[in-house]
């Protein structure tokens, strides 16, 4: 139930949007959130609750070879 | 995507799971929590356990929301659906024990019981049908919270009100770090609950309980990222509070969603199933909102329940303190099919992860 999945807004009207969850389009409250066209957000419950960077998976594997290749025997 | 699968690497898992090895300590055990049932899910389902050195161990907070909602919260929402009213609720509340009965065995007695997937989807029922009154059944944890919030500032229609039962996190990681005989030593922090609370929450314990934390997503590098930070942070003897979960989670996290949060509720001192009070751990609503509470509207007063049923050893599951495996029912005379507690029902149980995904249930009854 806490889980959040991220999906593609389409269309939005007011605090409804249209949103593309992997093919299946779904209505999503955005209430919430400062998205636009285009945009990805994390919904839970049918409400966005935070907009996803679009770099999203290169933040990530940077931040990973970062810890990595941190110094960490100290 | 492709993106997802790029956070799969298994050969980028080997190492990081190398590295762990490497650095967990010869010395006693080292006890990391998480407190968010996606995060079992994830941890059970890829065998991340498997991974770890014996030193390091793992274990699974009060991160269920299903779970933790009182059986007298669920016995108060029964008793509505007696009386003739109609109850929305997420799907996984259906079979969740009360003190005497489950929703699914009060809808069995003709009782108007409604599995919505959203709030929004509750109030339109609301408003479609205004001959009857609704009451949707809130509970979850602050990334549901927000939503609830949203629907009641809009102005529900009159036949609707709402059953609160939202918890908030950091207050029982508070409760875990304080109970004794639990010794953890590093917090695994939810992913999308940081997503609305951000990170100043969780300051207090590194700061004053010298609990290193990490926020994590909830792939299995994510995972095993953050149980690597932790053992890191453990290792320098620097506690501190760090995000793992870059993509989604912000410093400052969602703060529209946390102001709206709280002008419509303020946080009470509260029971969570199995666990004792935990102090300003509940949401209820302002006075300015109180026209909206089922609790006030229909003149409820049931404050007694039962949470744990005899044999079941759910209170000490959800603070990690045994495993499902330890309680003497598990897939005996508990299963999916035929739960006694409350972490054998939600897809986020504890015990039900640990059932396994084998035996679908229907839960549409
Ligand atoms: S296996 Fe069943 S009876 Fe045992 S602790 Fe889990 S829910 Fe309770």
């Amino acid at each position: 139930m806490c889980l959040a999945v991220p999906a593609k807004i389409i269309k939005i009207n007011g605090d409804k949007a249209q949103a593309d969850f992997g093919g299946i389009l779904r209505e999503v409250n955005v209430a919430l959130v400062d998205a636009k066209v285009g945009e990805y957000v994390l919904v839970h419950a049918g409400y966005a609750i935070q907009t996803l960077s679009r770099k999203e998976a290169e933040e990530t594997l940077r931040l990973w070879k970062e810890i990595l290749d941190g110094e960490d025997q100290s | 995507m492709i993106e997802e699968m790029r956070l799969r690497d298994a050969a980028l898992a080997k190492r990081v799971a190398e590295k762990i090895r490497k650095i967990a300590s010869s010395k006693g055990i080292v006890k990391i929590c998480h407190v968010c049932g996606t995060h079992e899910w994830t941890i059970t389902h890829y065998g991340i356990r498997s991974l770890l050195p014996e030193s390091v161990e793992v274990i699974a907070g009060p991160g269920c929301p299903v779970c933790i909602v009182p059986a007298y919260e669920i016995d108060e929402a029964i008793k509505l659906a007696l009386d003739g009213v109609t109850i929305t609720c997420f799907g996984d509340l259906l079979r969740v024990p009360g003190s005497k009965m489950s929703l699914l065995d009060a809808k069995a007695e003709g009782a108007d019981v409604r599995v919505v997937y959203s709030v929004a989807d509750a109030i339109k029922m609301a408003r479609k049908e205004r001959e009857k009154e609704f009451v949707f059944f809130a509970i979850g944890f602050e990334t549901t919270a927000p939503s609830t919030a949203v629907e009641i500032l809009k102005g529900p229609p009159e036949n609707m009100s709402f059953l609160i039962s939202h918890r908030l996190i950091p207050p029982a990681m508070k409760a875990l770090v304080e109970m004794e005989d639990l010794s953890l030593n590093g917090f695994i922090a939810p992913g999308h609950v940081s997503t609305v609370i951000g990170m100043k929450p969780y300051e207090v314990f590194p700061r004053d309980y010298g609990m290193p934390t990490v926020i994590a997503g909830f792939e299995p590098l994510d995972i095993l990222f953050a149980i690597y930070m932790v053992l890191k942070q453990l290792r320098k003897g620097k506690p501190r509070l760090e995000n793992e979960y870059v993509r989604a989670v912000l410093p400052e996290g969602n703060v529209r969603a946390q102001r709206l949060m709280r002008k419509v509720f303020k946080a009470e001192d509260g029971r969570w199933r199995g666990l004792q009070i935990i102090p300003e751990s509940v949401l209820t609503l302002r006075d300015k909102y109180k026209k909206y509470d089922s609790r006030q509207k229909y003149d409820l007063h049931v404050r007694r329940g039962v949470d744990i049923r005899p044999g079941c050893r759910c209170h000490l599951v959800i603070i990690g303190k045994i495993k499902p495996t330890e309680c003497p029912l598990f897939m005996k005379a508990c299963t999916p099919h035929r739960p006694v507690g409350p972490c054998m029902v939600s897809m986020e149980g504890t015990c039900r992860i640990w059932a396994g995904s084998a035996q679908p249930i229907n839960e549409r009854a």
